[in-house]
């Protein structure tokens, strides 16, 4: 155990090292918020910059961020529907900025220069809490999707196709969080990992196409996760 | 930590991973085969079929990644190292 736990430190990867804040009693992960709050400042300062003097013929930042918005709005379009997707399109495109943020944030900005006094500083997604609340907020969103649209009713779902799946559909309410959870987590975490042995074997050049493919994973990841978002959204709205 | 429970969960945190990495693997060989074969019947639609692929890639990587959390899991957030 040591052993293992001396090569990954050498490597440059701390797994379970947080920089703790202790507010009010509870134990906060300090790095994430740090990062998340560098991530959520960058998406604000975008937003304010393309809609701060919008022109009829877009400009520069504004026609980008347009074009941003247009893809997420895709998104929800493909799994909602023409007619019911402009109600869910701020949840959709919310969560797939953020999770983008976090994943390029995490390989792209150089946080090892930056040292914290315990843990170190990497994308928000790789701590399951952040990933886990995503996954926990999708859960509240379609379940608040499904009783504005039908009421009480919604529970009628839950016999469908025959009541004899009662157990499967409940127990689907919990398996749809926590692969959510676990795919963005694992998979951005994993990406870390494959990096920082690779750099502990051989440190110039040849991480650099494993880190190319961590930038890409993270963009996929982004777009499932809105993806599966919208999809169960719309499960609970048929 | 007890050298049976570390020995065991190493083996475990292997097998995790290597298992959880067999049932993937064929399936996105049989997806990629199969978009392939249908870029070569239709090129045109290369591009839709290329993207369907990379969303359902990421689908079946899922399942690995999932063998993955389980061996940090057992690796670093050992439950019953004591």
């Amino acid at each position: 155990m040591d052993f293992i736990n001396n090569s990954i430190l050498l490597a440059g990867v701390e797994i379970g090292t947080h920089y703790y804040w202790e507010i009010a009693g509870f134990s906060l992960h300090g790095q994430v918020f740090i990062v998340s709050w560098v991530v959520i400042g960058l998406l604000l300062t975008a937003a304010f910059l393309g809609a701060s003097d919008p022109k009829r013929i877009p400009e520069s930042w504004q026609n980008f961020m347009e074009a941003t918005v247009e893809f997420t709005q895709d998104i929800a379009r493909n799994q909602l529907g023409e007619s019911s997707y402009r109600t869910w399109l701020p949840f959709v495109s919310t969560m797939f900025l953020f999770i983008f943020g976090c994943n390029w944030a995490g390989a792209i900005i150089p946080w090892k220069l930056i040292l914290l006094p315990e843990g170190e500083l990497a994308a928000p997604t790789n701590d399951i809490n952040t990933t886990v609340a995503l996954a926990l907020l999708t859960s509240l969103t379609y379940f608040y999707a499904g009783f504005r649209k039908k009421g009480l009713g919604y529970f009628k779902r839950y016999l469908e196709p025959t009541p004899i799946l009662l157990p499967i559909n409940i127990l689907e309410d919990f398996t749809k969080p926590l692969s959510l959870s676990f795919r963005l987590f694992g998979n951005v975490l994993a990406d870390e990992l494959t990096i920082s042995v690779l750099v502990l074997l051989v440190p110039l050049f040849v991480p650099l196409p494993i880190m190319a493919l961590g930038i890409f994973a993270g963009s996929v990841q982004a777009l499932i996760f809105s993806t599966l978002a919208a999809a169960y959204i719309h499960e609970a709205l048929e | 930590m007890d050298s049976i429970i570390a020995a065991a969960s190493v083996i475990g945190a292997g097998l995790s991973v290597g298992l959880a990495a067999i049932g993937p693997g064929i399936g996105q060989g049989t997806a990629a085969g199969q978009a392939v074969e249908g870029i070569a019947r239709q090129p045109e639609v290369e591009n839709q079929i290329r993207g369907t692929l990379l969303l359902s890639l990421a689908f079946m990587e899922a399942l690995t990644i999932y063998g993955l959390v389980v061996a940090l899991a057992l690796l670093f957030a050992n439950p019953f190292a004591g």
